[in-house]
């Protein structure tokens, strides 16, 4: 849940990228770090094996600027996406305000987007969240490789429920922002109903 | 949804300051944090310019929600108290009114007994002041009183802030 501080005028909302082993969640941090301007964010913190697998959660604060005098923070995290460490994806998704599910574009790779999928419904159901009410995006990553499906195909298995989507390739950049503005605005709209 | 809004007042955010300060000379602590168990920093006193607190706060409800994990898997609640020994600095870290995780940093000039002895009283008053605090917010909820200002943000306002 975002925590809204009005002894400091700031917001603080969490996004999770979410999605199967290998699929570029890491990445999309590490190019939102690389491009956002020194000011507007804090230390970017990986908890990863030594062969830079993710182990724990990737962690980057981004201050974006004011909304009506309240700073507005948005705190992006990942997680781990190897099947095993499901212990450690539910308690990352504990006070989630928006998800991000990542994609990976390759075909050998669609039974672990759908097997993804799944368990983050259920994992966020475990908690008392409904993925269908949650501000949520879906980026298809990995356009630039070959041997990707056409984003129809995946549109149609992974995005049933019509949330916005983006292609994207995290690796090179393209994307990434697209689908972390489409999920911020989710918040911040979800905010402004007052929920 | 999991859990209710966590709102701050000024009121309460002087409360809690005031409460922290008094257990960083009590404890003779270096630093002290409260921090939401999402991660997220409510407050701090000390030397806090000295350390990056967001990313403390961050990693702290990790390894809070981590050991609660580690918890549950060995039929506990939760472990309310830990304790990080360093070669200078040590880390006390406690879960105060089930909700807010409470981190003091202390050097060879406090000791582990006093710090825990200090803490449990702090607590005491941390926790009166959050039941408050949480009261108050379902109170305004409940009313409707709206304060917060994002009820009337307009969508250039959100996309002003990308810009």
């Amino acid at each position: 849940m975002s925590f809204i501080n009005y002894a400091s005028r700031e917001i603080n909302c969490k996004i999770v990228y979410y999605g199967p082993g290998l699929c570029g969640k890491t990445t999309n941090l590490q190019y939102v770090y690389q491009k956002t301007a020194p000011e507007a964010k804090g230390k970017m913190i990986s908890l990863a094996t030594e062969t830079e697998r993710t182990l724990f959660f990737d962690f980057l604060p981004l201050a974006l600027g004011e909304i009506r005098g309240f700073k507005t923070r948005f705190h992006l995290y990942t997680v781990p996406g190897q099947v095993f460490y499901d212990a450690s994806r539910k308690l990352i998704l504990k006070g989630v305000d928006g998800v991000v599910f990542v994609a990976d574009s390759q075909e050998e790779r669609m039974d672990a987007n759908i097997e993804s999928l799944d368990n983050l419904r259920c994992n966020l159901k475990e908690q008392g969240y409904d993925l269908d009410k949650l501000p949520y995006v879906i980026q298809y990553n990995k356009r630039d490789l070959p041997d990707v499906l056409p984003v129809e195909e995946l549109r149609r298995e992974l995005n049933p429920t019509g949330v916005p989507d983006f292609e994207a390739s995290a690796a090179t950049g393209e994307g990434v922002f697209e689908t972390l503005k489409a999920v911020a605005k989710l918040i911040l709209i979800d905010l402004k109903k007052g929920r | 949804m999991a859990d209710p809004q966590m709102v701050m007042y000024d009121e309460e955010f002087r409360q809690i300051t005031l409460a922290i300060e008094k257990l960083l000379r009590e404890a003779n602590a270096k630093v002290i944090f409260l921090v939401d168990k999402n991660g997220q920093l409510i407050a701090g006193c000390g030397e806090t310019e000295r350390f990056d607190t967001t990313s403390l706060a961050s990693l702290t409800a990790g390894n809070i929600a981590a050991t609660g994990g580690l918890a549950k898997l060995i039929g506990e609640k939760e472990f309310s108290i830990l304790f990080h020994e360093g070669e200078k600095d040590n880390l006390h870290i406690s879960i105060v009114g089930g909700r807010v995780i409470l981190v003091v940093l202390f050097d060879s000039r406090s000791s582990l007994g006093l710090v825990r002895l200090r803490v449990k009283k702090a607590s005491e008053e941390l926790t009166g002041i959050f039941d408050r605090l949480m009261k108050k917010a379902e109170e305004k909820e409940r009313s409707g009183i709206q304060e917060f200002p994002f009820a009337e943000i307009t969508d250039d306002d959100i996309d002003n802030l990308f810009n």
